[in-house]
């Protein structure tokens, strides 16, 4: 037996061992029970792994059943290693939304970084071209003496992967809330294009048949990253940072083109990323999804490093690799191409018909597990929960009036949340492979399907402000808003990926809140025929007992059937008529303007009538494909005031605003967050206002569009050149501070 | 008309030059792999964006040692045209086919956006769909854009007339020296230039201010082949 072998199974399993491998008593009784002996230090390594909230979704999973995934666009749903819709033409969208909270917080370069680079290995491990890049980022407040540090790390390390890989990073979102101040958000979302009858699966096939290694080395970085973003955080936290895995963009590049080379060919049987828990995750789910055992020889996998043990190899997170089953006898057309681009490249096992995973080391068997179990009896739990208390609706009345209506628009628009986030995407690269038709700052980006005139429109969208108050409306309100923002650039929305940001899931209010909310969400999904076919879910953001807002990021996925017929926020021209569509009551409560006028983060966030959604964005939707619309915005957080600011802003142009409406304060008119809405430009206001009507949609004349400023009814009014300042100066400013 | 993209392990606007090009000249450019030690003859080569070799060491430095680019020397040398975009331009300068070096932008920041470039020189064939003076918008997105070399050589370099783009007064993005973008050889054959002209050739989207240089060149070469 080798030494490492040896050492291997000299380590003695104990019950304290099993538990800081982040294994309950119960969890580790099943073990023994499954392996019908006690493992040995490898095996328990791989069952820590797969059992860990983060590969497992023990806690989530009876939630997530709920939703809805299926509908005629699916060509996949949730389970593979991303979703697949077909947007026609013979093609195939394939996306994915993933977190990478955790490392972001200790590391935020490569934390970042390789988030990126996992969200980007997930959709060309199915056979797509990746053809854009967002991200949505959540940072404690300004005031946190960290803040700076981790949104300037952050944003270096979403950039330093998506450049050098060449795709662009063509939108996103960024918020600051102190309830982020010791765990930040990075969710990375990617799409990509494919040929709809080449879509690549996981699952293994065909015993005898070789198991291969692929690209970058193995090394020791990022041992146990699944099982730390299980856990919650403590003052110890930073003792954490060797669990953080380092990216290499440049060798993903690589990967990626030589993927995509050997998959032209017809020699793949099946194809998985090494993403969380590396060599054991990717080794059990092809295993799993086939039906088949994996005999995997350990001493074979390419090495960084000298000495790594068995269970070191099983468990590292080490990037840009891929675990690929071949057809038999195709190794050596395989080997050339990823000799070609200079990737590592080994036979490291094969396909049996055992139906387990056995793990061999210099011919010595060092772990074997009956991979059904291992997988189907994972633990899953149905934990506890209570709901939200409702909070009280706030009367407009009982908010006091701003004295100067435009001072208050201008606090907003410069606020940490609204200002310009021009300081991040920047550092982007959003126009690389020159198809980039709608850059980050609109309500979705659009991207152009390569050599057509038809374009992908991509937003993602949560606020959590809303979910903390009503997680089930905060869900609703996450979803209607992805909806809206696709509606807005003229895309019919095909589906969503998702991203659950919670706390800790074994206490019952943070339990609630997820129930909430995946409940809101898979009610609107279903109204608005917007299933989810891919996600991910990050709990235990957690730090010393303080729990994130919960905040379930929708990244949402459309399609622009003819570019000519797509619309921005930038109001073109002057002479137009603003017509709003939709129904303001001047809902304030968990407003922006609550919170930055008032300092209050109170009341029922605004409700969510998804008939009136899908009625108002079906009608703007028609009015956009009909070639009618010369500008259009949602409207959402600020409300009227704030969308025709961004509006005015972005089109150099300005606007007059109607009075407030008879029955209406004025506040609640200018600043108020009712859902279902939108601010359109056209030339033929009274005439889209007659149809509206006829179809039932609430839709009136609110301004014009002219002249140098915002105007609102004749008495207030504020520069464009004031607006942009305020807006733009806030964040250069913050991150340049001495 | 023959034209080529060199592609490099790392290049990633290899696919956005060729589309351009196709657009410009009617036929696909040859990709050419960097470790081809030949090249065909040809009238035109470039040398696209990206992060050649991961841009690690310094950027270009690795790509500038690469078989391919001897060839592209020899061809430079007889007088064929090769336009260096971006880390295009990072390899021509660390190979020595233009002066100075391309430091890490000012401010420490990758930096990708539209730039007003003014058009200083005309007299390449590079340059012959601009006009003097003329104001174009033209997007950049780079690390390490900003030009440097001594004020001998910047001196020579605008004496010369070989100083193709530079960027507005108001809107340097990167701290190069006497705002310059894009820079031309002695013998006015090579162009290197950071901002991406491959990128605007379309007004669905980043706008058609590049799309002169690419009808420029057809313009410049199609006599050559026809007295040829």
């Amino acid at each position: 037996m080798s030494a490492a072998a040896a050492a291997s199974e000299a380590i003695e399993i104990t019950p304290e061992l099993a538990a800081e491998h982040g294994l309950s008593a119960d969890e580790y009784a099943l073990i023994l029970k499954i392996m019908g002996r006690e493992p040995n230090i490898t095996e328990l390594g791989v069952f820590s792994a797969m059992w860990s909230e983060h590969c497992s979704y023990k806690s989530s999973k009876v939630w997530l059943k709920t939703l809805p995934t299926e509908g005629p666009q699916v060509i996949c749903g949730p389970g593979e290693n991303a979703g697949v819709v077909d947007i026609g033409e013979g093609l195939a969208a394939i996306f994915k939304i993933e977190s990478h909270n955790h490392p972001s917080f200790i590391e935020p370069y490569q934390g970042a970084a390789t988030g990126v680079g996992g969200i980007l290995r997930d959709v060309f491990t199915m056979g797509a071209r990746p053809v854009a890049n967002m991200n949505a980022l959540r940072f404690g407040s300004p005031d946190h003496p960290k803040t700076r540090h981790l949104v300037s790390g952050v944003v270096a390390g979403i950039g330093g992967y998506g450049n050098c890989i060449g795709v662009p990073t063509v939108g996103g979102e960024t918020e600051f809330d102190p309830a982020y101040n010791g765990n930040i958000l990075v969710n990375a979302m990617t799409v990509g294009i494919a040929d709809a009858g080449r879509i690549f699966y996981s699952a293994a096939g065909g015993p005898g048949n070789p198991v291969i290694y692929v690209g970058s080395k193995t090394g020791r970085d990022g041992i146990h990253g699944a099982t730390m973003a299980s856990a919650e955080f403590d003052q110890d936290s930073e003792e954490k940072r060797p669990t953080v895995q380092v990216g290499d963009p440049f060798t993903e590049k690589l990967l990626l083109e030589a993927c995509l080379e050997l998959m032209a060919t017809d020699a793949i049987v099946a194809i998985q990323d090494m993403g969380a828990a590396g060599l054991t995750s990717s080794g059990v789910e092809m295993a799993s999804k086939g039906g088949v055992g994996v005999e995997l020889e350990l001493d074979l996998v390419p090495m960084r490093e000298e000495g790594m043990t068995p269970y070191e190899l099983m468990l590292s997170e080490s990037q840009e690799r891929m675990l690929i089953v071949l057809k038999p006898g195709r190794e050596d057309e395989a080997r050339a191409i990823f000799e070609k681009w200079e990737l590592d490249f080994a036979v490291i096992g094969r396909v049996t018909d055992t139906g387990r995973l056995v793990l061999k080391f210099h011919g010595e068997t060092v772990g074997d597990i009956e991979v059904a179990p291992l997988v189907d009896n994972a633990p899953e739990y149905d934990r506890p929960w209570e709901p939200t208390p409702k909070s009280a609706i706030i009367d407009t009345d009982d908010v006091a009036a701003p004295n100067d209506p435009m001072d208050a628009l201008k606090r907003i628009v410069g606020s940490p949340n609204m200002a310009s986030r021009r300081w991040i995407w920047e550092q982007y690269d959003h126009m690389v492979m020159a198809d980039t038709n709608q850059r980050p700052g609109g309500d979705s980006a659009v991207v152009r399907i390569h050599g057509t005139d038809r374009a992908l429109a991509i937003t993602t969208d949560s606020t959590p402000r809303y979910c903390l108050a009503d997680p089930e409306e905060g869900g609703k309100q996450a979803v209607a808003e992805a909806w809206r923002n696709l509606t807005a650039v003229g895309a019919t929305p095909l589906a969503v990926t998702n991203n659950l940001n919670f706390g800790n899931p074994e206490k019952p209010r943070i339990m609630g809140q997820i129930a909430g909310a995946v409940t809101g969400m898979g009610a609107a999904c279903r109204a608005l025929d917007f299933p989810v076919v891919s996600g991910n879910v990050s709990l235990y953001n957690e730090t010393s007992g303080e729990a994130i807002l919960p905040t379930p990021v929708i990244g949402g996925l459309g399609l622009i059937d003819d570019l000519d017929r797509t619309t921005a926020v930038a109001i073109p021209r002057e002479g137009l008529n603003l017509v709003l569509v939709g129904k303001t009551k001047g809902w304030l409560g968990s407003s922006l303007y609550l919170r930055e006028i008032e300092s209050r983060a109170d009341g029922a966030p605004p409700p969510v009538d998804l008939a009136a959604e899908r009625r108002n964005g079906d009608f703007v939707r028609g009015l956009i494909q009909a070639g009618r619309v010369a500008a259009c915005h949602d409207l959402s957080d600020g409300g009227l005031a704030v969308a025709a600011a961004e509006m005015a802003m972005a089109g150099g142009i300005g606007a007059d605003l109607v009075d407030t409406p008879e029955g209406l304060a004025l506040h609640g008119w200018l600043f108020g967050e009712d859902q279902a809405r939108y601010l359109i430009a056209a030339e033929d206001g009274a005439a889209i206002v007659a149809e509206a009507q006829a179809a039932g949609v609430p839709a009136a004349v609110v301004g014009q569009t002219g002249g140098d400023a915002l105007t609102v009814g004749k008495t207030h009014t504020i520069s464009i050149h004031e607006l942009r300042r305020c807006h733009e100066e806030w964040l250069p400013s913050f991150m340049a501070r001495p | 008309m023959k034209t080529a993209v060199i592609v490099f392990p790392g290049s990633n606007c290899d696919r956005d030059a060729a589309v351009a090009l196709e657009a410009a000249f009617g036929t696909r450019p040859a990709m050419v792999w960097h470790r081809d030690n030949e090249l065909p003859d040809l009238d035109l080569i470039l040398l696209p964006g990206g992060f050649s070799y991961g841009d690690y060491l310094r950027s270009g430095a690795m790509a500038s040692q690469s078989p391919v680019l001897r060839a592209v020397k020899e061809q430079a040398d007889k007088g064929v045209l090769v336009l260096g975009i971006c880390n295009g331009f990072q390899v021509l300068t660390e190979s020595g086919l233009l002066p100075g070096v391309l430091m890490r932008n000012a401010n420490l920041k990758f930096v990708c956006r539209d730039v007003d470039l003014v058009v200083d020189s005309t007299a390449s064939p590079f340059m012959r769909g601009y006009a003097t003076g003329q104001q174009v918008t033209v997007p950049v997105a780079h690390h390490d854009g900003n030009y440097f070399a001594d004020d001998a050589t910047l001196n020579r370099l605008e004496g010369d007339g070989r100083v193709a783009f530079r960027y507005a007064a108001h809107d340097n993005p990167n701290g190069s020296a006497r705002d310059i973008a894009g820079i031309l050889n002695e013998r006015g054959n090579v162009l290197g230039m950071m901002p991406h002209p491959e990128r605007a050739v379309d007004p669905k989207l980043c706008g058609i201010d590049g799309k002169a240089m690419f009808t420029g060149l057809v313009e410049a070469l199609v006599p050559t082949i026809m007295e040829g």
